[in-house]
């Protein structure tokens, strides 16, 4: 059996009175491809900013290749206006910054595209080396990190041949059109060097076509970088395609996991699409 | 209470500019709550209504300069906005705040080259200039009337946002500024009333303030409206009775650290209570909180 | 391979320009009267450029909209005044502190990388707060700091070192360095008189085109590039494993270690100075600066300071004086009428012309070749000034 790379145990994260997450548990296993669906607003992207430390979960913990990147219980406030799960399970505080996670090999890219917008395709991926330096403040300035700056340009050329933007590395990365965009993006997360991806709709606004191409090319960065991949996405050919297994969420709770057979033929998720109707 | 009966003439100074504050409070905090804008001239705009004072007592009796006064304030102020931040209003924030900056520079050039860099005299205004006796202590009529005015003013100014028309409108704009759009509400209007309200205060406080002072300098505008606009983030940027309690509560503690012979850093206290503020509340007093989507 | 020529071409341009421009300068020191305006213009320009380069570190390549200019520079100027004043002039400064507390001198050069090191020190204090805070609220509170700054110094109590609200002076200027005597020995070596040499255009320009040189070096690194991709998105930046917190305290250190510099250079101009003078109007005169050259570029915050103390200074004087032309007076001429005049430009430019002088553009050598090539020799491929 592979090993575990990501592990979200008892995670649960409430904004005020909103549980957003409520008590989710899953893992995602060396070299996997898994899928996180869910009807809108199910609390997806909250899972990715949980998981990537731009909110601090109210409870629960997450650990990343065995170590922990976040382990939190109710506390001030939350104390009293906790409305989840497993109330007293943590008693350790651990909370990891998101350039912390991201140091520890966990990458991301946005649902509504974000770009570094003022620079060209090429500055974008190469500033993504940056967290990868040996250089200090005094060698970088004064070029004596010369040898590793060469270093860093030929690497980022290297990464946007092999996705494919190599010919447009010097336009200004929002004048891309959007598909290439995303690719752009999942450029910029590789070059940080993680061991997780995660995707957050890569496939959004995109047609039949590029969808396909799509698959081919997570598939693709899959094998070369030896990744595991967490994608979050509505397109559901695409994430019958590619998962090995897939986990759909509702209103913030698990409602099932497993293959996309199996997936496909639950009634809970298919309720949660479709909805239920009442009273017949 | 013999500390009490020593320090009465700073308390009572105190609540006087804490309620001269309040009035210049209001014009920010409003404007920031329609527009996110931290309007950097609105401190010159209280400068300009007594620089227009005392030319304008110069020449006419003061039933006639008083309401003028008022009324090319407010002018000034709705003239400001439509020239020099509505056509940034799709524009970077920071665009928007430097305008500000470059109208704060302007207005105080032009008091500059009127005046001629000299103080000028600010006239008595009879009603309020007064010396009486209060609770065995003299003081200014001016002393007394501020903090009453200031209530009333804010009172109204509260009654008319809740129940009318224009001030339903304006906390729809505060809220979503982009909904309010669509949903039919005047956008140009309502920021023209907030501005217009925001001088007319801002005229009503010169009167105050500028009764207690012996002139109006070019710059008389600029450490005023700073502190007011400490009261304004105090007291919770966007509510105004937050910046009201928050202008009255800098009042009465810088007056008393003057009181106690620290002069130097009556000033430097606002600024200290600012950045404390902001890090330990940045909502201040009554704000509300707003977080960023990802 | 195109990119690395072109960046030859760009340096040994520049090193020619600069050599060419310091040897220009010499010739204008030996030949022009000290006291026409030029000097005025170039030395004044040039500390405006340093500290204008300095805040568009911070406001245009890192995103921090910080208004704390104006009281870093006067610690700056602080420093470097208390640490220069010569021992003999110490009881006649101080007069009303007992010839003050500190009895000893440093060097210039010293004296004046120390201005900046103090500057560094309090924005690091000051930092630790306040960089925490989202643009406007940032601003507001930078601009506080300055004030406490301003206040601390002037304060009767800390007089036997500041001398509290009265004025610093006869410390060394920029005409009685070291530099300036060995410049003169030569000239007199040469042409066996100093004549009107000084060298204090040539060592402002040298100091603060160092300083500004580093600045450009930092920009152009990873750091730099660190910079901007947190003033493009701080959520990516930080996802892409950018410490926000030391990144924003490093930028603002350092651009606050420059405005102390060019706070100390100020002093050496100004040859005395006094805390009152430091208000945030002077922190907005340097914004302006930086607004009109173009906010994210270097070579335009120069040009733009160059410009501002040229028309400040000198070539809008004329509107400050009265004049009559055939026994009319002509209408407005006045004193004060210059700043009106200015302000009015200023905002024009604010308002209708919001990218400033060159955008994010900078001027480069290669950049101008090309622009050269463009625009005269129509053969030549289209390509974009930007270098």
């Amino acid at each position: 059996m592979s090993k575990n790379v990501l592990t979200l145990s008892n995670v649960t994260m409430q904004f005020g009175g909103v549980v957003a997450v409520n008590n989710l548990s899953l893992e995602v296993n060396e070299g996997e491809i898994v899928s996180l669906i869910g009807p809108n607003g199910a609390g997806k992207t909250t899972v990715f900013n949980v998981i990537t430390g731009v909110y601090e979960a109210t409870n629960g913990s997450i650990e990343l290749n065995g170590q922990t990147l976040l382990s939190n219980y109710p506390k001030g406030k939350m104390k009293k206006l906790y409305a989840g799960e497993n109330k007293g399970l943590y008693t350790k505080t651990v909370v990891k910054t998101p350039d912390q996670i991201t140091k520890l090999g966990v990458a991301r890219t946005f649902q509504n595209i974000r770009l570094f917008k003022s620079q060209t395709v090429f500055e974008n991926v190469l500033v993504a080396r940056h967290l990868r330096r040996t250089s200090n403040l005094f060698t970088a300035t004064f070029k004596l990190n010369y040898k590793e700056e060469a270093k860093m340009r030929s690497e980022t050329l290297e990464l946007l041949r092999i996705v494919g933007l190599e010919d447009v590395k010097d336009e200004a990365a929002t004048s891309l059109p959007y598909g290439k965009q995303r690719r752009l993006e999942i450029a910029r997360a590789l070059a940080t060097e993680p061991d997780l991806l995660l995707l957050d709709e890569p496939a959004a606004g995109m047609n039949p076509q590029e969808t396909d191409d799509l698959t081919a090319f997570i598939h693709d960065i899959r094998d070369k970088f030896k990744l595991t991949i967490l994608l979050i996405e509505h397109h559901m050919n695409l994430v019958m395609d590619i998962s090995d297994r897939i986990y759909a969420i509702d209103f913030g709770k698990l409602i099932a996991s497993g293959t996309p057979d199996e997936i496909q033929a639950n009634q809970k998720v298919i309720d949660a699409y479709l909805g239920v109707t009442e009273d017949e | 209470m013999n500390w009490i009966t020593q320090n009465l003439p700073y308390i009572f100074a105190g609540i006087s500019v804490g309620g001269q504050y309040a009035l210049i409070a209001i014009g920010y905090t409003m404007v920031y709550g329609i527009l996110r804008l931290i309007n950097f001239a609105h401190g010159d705009i209280f400068m300009v209504a007594g620089v227009i004072m005392v030319y304008a007592s110069a020449t006419m009796p003061m039933y006639v300069s008083i309401p003028l006064v008022i009324l090319t304030t407010v002018v000034i102020g709705v003239m400001i906005e439509k020239v020099a931040y509505k056509p940034l209003r799709s524009a970077p924030r920071m665009s928007i705040m430097i305008s500000a900056i470059g109208v704060s520079y302007l207005l105080q050039n032009l008091a500059l080259y009127i005046t001629g860099g000299l103080s000028q005299r600010y006239p008595t205004i009879p009603a309020i200039s007064k010396t009486v006796t209060f609770l065995g202590t003299t003081t200014k009529v001016v002393t007394l009337v501020t903090p009453v005015l200031t209530i009333l003013l804010v009172t109204m100014l509260v009654l008319l946002i809740k129940y009318t028309k224009i001030g339903i409108a304006m906390r729809a704009v505060s809220k979503d500024f982009e909904t309010s759009q669509l949903m039919g509400i005047r956008i140009n209007s309502v920021i023209s009333m907030t501005f217009l309200i925001g001088s007319f205060l801002a005229a009503v406080g010169s009167f105050l303030y500028f009764t207690n002072y012996t002139g109006v300098t070019p710059t008389a505008g600029a450490m005023p409206g700073l502190k007011a606009f400490v009261a304004a983030v105090f007291g919770g940027i966007g509510s105004i009775p937050g910046a009201v309690v928050g202008a009255f509560i800098i009042g009465i503690c810088e007056n008393i650290i003057k009181g106690v012979g620290w002069t130097t850093f009556s000033d430097a206290f606002t600024f200290a209570l600012l950045i404390i503020i902001l890090v330990f509340k940045p909502t201040g007093l009554f704000g509300e909180k707003s977080t960023d989507k990802v | 391979m195109l990119e690395k020529s072109k960046k030859k071409i760009n340096l040994t341009v520049s090193t020619i320009l600069i050599i060419l421009l310091l040897f220009g300068l010499y010739l204008m020191e030996l030949f022009l009267s000290p006291s026409n305006m030029i000097f005025i213009v170039l030395q004044k320009g040039v500390i405006y450029a340093l500290v204008a380069v300095s805040m568009n570190l911070l406001n245009g390549f890192t995103g921090l909209f910080s208004l704390g200019q104006a009281g870093f520079m006067l610690i700056g100027a602080y420093t470097y005044a208390i640490f220069t004043i010569p021992n003999e002039a110490r009881t006649a400064v101080y007069q009303y502190f007992g010839g003050g507390l500190i009895k000893f001198n440093l060097p210039v050069t010293i004296s004046i990388i120390l201005a900046g090191v103090m500057a560094a020190v309090f924005a690091f204090l000051i930092g630790l707060p306040v960089l925490r805070l989202k643009s406007d609220y940032l601003a507001i509170a930078t601009l506080g700091f300055a004030e406490i700054i301003r206040a601390i110094f002037q304060w009767n109590a800390l007089g036997p070192i500041t001398n509290g609200s009265n004025l610093l002076r006869k410390f060394p200027s920029l005409d009685s360095t070291g530099f300036s005597k060995w410049i003169q020995k030569i000239t007199c070596d040469i042409f066996g008189k100093t004549g009107n040499v000084t060298g204090a255009t040539i060592y402002a320009f040298i100091a603060s085109g160092i300083c500004i040189a580093i600045i450009v070096l930092l920009i152009n690194s990873t750091y730099g590039r660190a910079f901007k991709a947190i003033r493009d998105d701080e959520i990516a930046a930080e996802a892409m494993g950018i410490n926000l917190a030391k990144h924003k305290q490093i930028a603002f250190c350092i651009s606050s270690f420059f405005a102390g510099i060019s706070g100390a250079l100020l002093a050496m101009y100004q040859t005395t100075i006094q805390a009152s003078a430091f208000k945030s109007a002077m922190t907005y005169e340097i914004l302006l600066v930086v607004v009109i050259g173009g906010i994210g570029s270097i070579t335009g915050s120069c040009i733009s300071s160059f410009l501002f103390i040229a028309a400040s200074e000198w070539w809008l004087r004329f509107l400050d004086a009265e004049k009559y032309v055939g026994g009319v007076k002509v209408p407005f001429l006045r004193s004060g009428f210059r700043k009106v005049v200015f302000s009015i430009i200023i905002m024009a430019i604010v308002l209708f012309y919001r990218q400033g002088i060159m955008g994010t553009r900078e001027l480069t050598p290669a950049g101008v070749w090309n622009w050269f090539k463009k625009t005269f020799i129509k053969s030549a491929p289209k390509k974009s000034k930007e270098a």
